[in-house]
């Protein structure tokens, strides 16, 4: 399963080749023209006859680590690679740079606690990386400074349409696009998955200026917080309630043309859909909709709980209801839809 | 020139969502225009010819508001921000919606004053159930405040003078111009409240030799309050910097002269917090000279700001004669 592939492929912000590899293997029959950007963005060209310039996107990167100091225990320093939690990093496995070192992120046992350190969050500083080295010179054999760890994390069925894994936010975004990509289209298409969202959105206004779409649509794992200790009002998007299309994000407002030809498509062929009812957070589509003289888009998300942390989830439901939206999207562009 | 403010602060427009006062200024400013467009974000552009240099005039036409997030089982509409808004200003309030609907702002019990915040607040439009508000109101719908206009004499009050007294100020400028000194691009700007976002792209489309933003400034002048140099009544304000621009020195320095070669008073604005259009153009492609003409503003983001109406005035006067002024860096 390509998204099992794609969620445990190694592709911090900045470091995406792996997840780019897959990709450009995995599409090598349906796509035959490929751009690699100098950011590293790979774009998917599939030229048409007629009809507008579209643009998906998705982005490739995913939160991570980056070794920032290796002490002369063969412990290694850490700084993050996006907006990770401090409270979720204490215990976990990851794995390290392209060979996939394996690590755990150590801390003192509750036993050598103190009562009041047992009550707070363990500082960033305080955190380290075991790769079970006993001395800098050992560690140094396997790791350099800057190689990046990301949390080593397998993807599995918990039911039948319920799966978990990492990096859903956005590998799902990937996953949808790369089937969308299996198709072909009578107009042109472009499929860019971007690099270094996690860290400013940074790939997709560049793959934008290039490409200069008439109108993009950006597929996320996106927040989903319907669970114990919210309120429903807090709720971000329900998992299980279909394909969520955001209205406004703290970086973006859709085009309300694209989400209302969205909703109608949604209407009439019976699939759930609804929207992200959070406005925080931003996504690549603020970059995109902000480059030259202006670019429609819209934003359309699978549900996933527990982003930006070790495992995320996500039904397969809304997964395959995404994938089935763009497509009868897609061909609806085909049929004339314009702005 | 009161009744021309009137319509344009009290028209629907958050930002977002600024097709209804988009229609408004089209229909205002068509007759003394040559060339009019909307672009992909909303922006309204408007030509008048003049001369083979390009001058952009920048005011925003959206205004602060809020977008329904969730529809509870008895009709209460759950909200979050649009653009920069103090739960202090909300209670109270009405919110409009587009096609019309109207409701007011309540709030959850709460403990104390100071736990008031925006997401216990709510927006209750008279609808007992989910079904009735749902007919009505979605989710994502945008809200406005509405509060009519109210003229003082020389002070005048309203929700949205935040920019709208800017859009009046260049409609009657283009109304009045009568030999512009280069190609005149009137733009009425959308969702500046969100990032400036209009007139980034805008300006790329454009990309005048010079942008010129028309905007309202704080003022200093009310009891405690900030220490800003800048108040109501002594003209309008040539800014020098905010938070989003340091104004192109050359372009503040062409603003002052034509402002004293026309016997218009003015006031020096250095604005410590908030942004203006003008930041965005600024750094348009390959850098744009931007200046900003900004009109002094009290209780700048609730539902009832003022300004004067002699800096309103002499607001047009100034930027009529920046545009039959030749911009020569």
């Amino acid at each position: 399963m390509l998204l099992k592939r794609l969620s445990e492929a190694f592709g911090p912000s900045g470091y995406e080749g792996e997840v780019r590899d897959l990709l450009t293997q995995e599409l090598e029959t349906c796509v035959s023209n490929w751009r690699r950007d100098a950011l590293g963005n790979l774009i998917a060209v599939k030229t048409g006859t007629r009809g507008p310039k579209v643009m998906l996107a998705a982005h490739m990167d995913e939160c991570g680590l980056m070794i920032s100091f290796i002490d002369k225990s063969g412990l290694l320093r850490f700084r993050k690679v996006g907006g990770l939690d401090d409270r979720i990093l204490v215990s976990k496995h990851v794995v390290i740079g392209s060979k996939r070192v394996a690590g755990v992120i150590g801390a003192k046992a509750i036993h050598l606690q103190k009562p009041a350190e047992r009550n707070q969050v363990i500082s960033l500083n305080d955190l380290y990386i075991d790769i079970g080295a006993k001395s800098k010179e050992e560690a140094e054999k396997m790791v350099k400074l800057g190689d990046y760890a990301v949390f080593a994390t397998e993807f599995g069925y918990l039911s039948d349409t319920a799966v978990k894994g990492k990096s859903f936010d956005d590998r799902a975004g990937c996953a949808v696009l790369a089937e969308v990509l299996r198709e072909d289209y009578a107009f042109t298409l472009y499929g860019a998955f971007t690099v270094q969202e996690e860290i400013g959105l940074r790939g997709a206004g560049v793959a934008a200026y290039a490409l200069e779409p008439d109108f993009a649509v950006v597929l996320e794992g996106t927040t989903c917080n319907d669970v114990p200790g919210s309120e429903e009002h807090g709720y971000s998007t329900t998992m299980g309630g279909g394909p969520a299309i955001t209205v406004m994000d703290a970086s973006v407002v859709s085009d309300r043309r694209l989400v209302g030809e969205l909703e109608r498509l949604a209407r009439e062929n019976n699939i759930p859909v609804q929207y992200k009812r959070s406005i925080t957070g931003g996504s690549d589509a603020g970059r995109i909709n902000q480059t030259k003289g202006g670019i429609p888009v819209v934003v359309v998300s699978v549900p996933c709980r527990y982003i930006h942390s070790p495992v995320s989830m996500l039904s397969l439901r809304d997964f395959d209801h995404t994938i089935q939206l763009i497509k009868l999207f897609l061909r609806s562009v085909e049929g004339g839809f314009m702005l | 020139m009161k009744e021309l403010i009137k319509q344009v602060v009290e028209c629907y427009g958050p930002a977002g969502n600024e097709k209804a006062i988009r229609e408004l200024i089209t229909s205002l400013v068509s007759p003394f225009v040559d060339e009019i467009r909307t672009d992909s974000l909303g922006n309204l552009i408007a030509l008048k010819r003049g001369g083979e240099k390009k001058v952009m005039f920048a005011a925003h036409m959206d205004e602060i508001g809020v977008i329904v997030t969730h529809v509870d089982k008895h009709g209460f509409l759950r909200f979050y921000p649009v653009g920069g808004i103090a739960p202090l200003t909300m209670l109270g309030n009405r919110i409009v919606f587009a096609d019309g609907t109207t409701g007011v702002v309540g709030c959850e019990k709460l403990e104390a004053q100071k736990d008031l915040t925006l997401n216990k607040m709510f927006i209750d439009i008279g609808a007992s159930t989910k079904e009735e508000a749902e007919a009505k109101v979605r989710i994502g719908d945008l809200g406005a405040v509405s509060r009519e206009f109210v003229d003082l004499g020389q002070r005048l009050v309203s929700k949205a003078m935040d920019a709208r007294i800017a859009c009046a100020i260049l409609i009657e400028a283009l109304k009045t111009v009568t030999n512009p000194a280069a190609d005149i691009y009137a733009v009425f700007t959308t969702q500046e409240e969100l990032g400036l976002r209009g007139a980034r792209v805008a300006a790329y489309s454009v990309s005048p030799d010079v942008g010129i933003a028309l905007d309202v400034t704080r003022t200093g002048d009310t009891p405690t309050s900030i220490t800003m140099d800048v108040s109501l009544g002594k003209g309008p304000a040539v800014k020098i910097r905010d938070s989003s621009v340091l104004c192109t020195p050359a372009v503040r320095r062409f603003m002052e002269q034509v402002a004293k070669d026309n016997n218009i008073p003015y006031q020096l604005e250095v604005l410590e917090t908030g942004g203006t259009d003008a930041g965005a153009i600024q750094l348009t492609q390959g850098g744009i000279p931007a200046g900003v003409m900004s009109i002094p503003c009290r209780y700048i983001h609730t539902a009832s700001e003022m300004v004067d109406y002699a800096d309103v005035l002499h607001g047009v006067k100034l930027v009529k004669a920046l545009m039959e002024t030749r911009y020569t860096g």
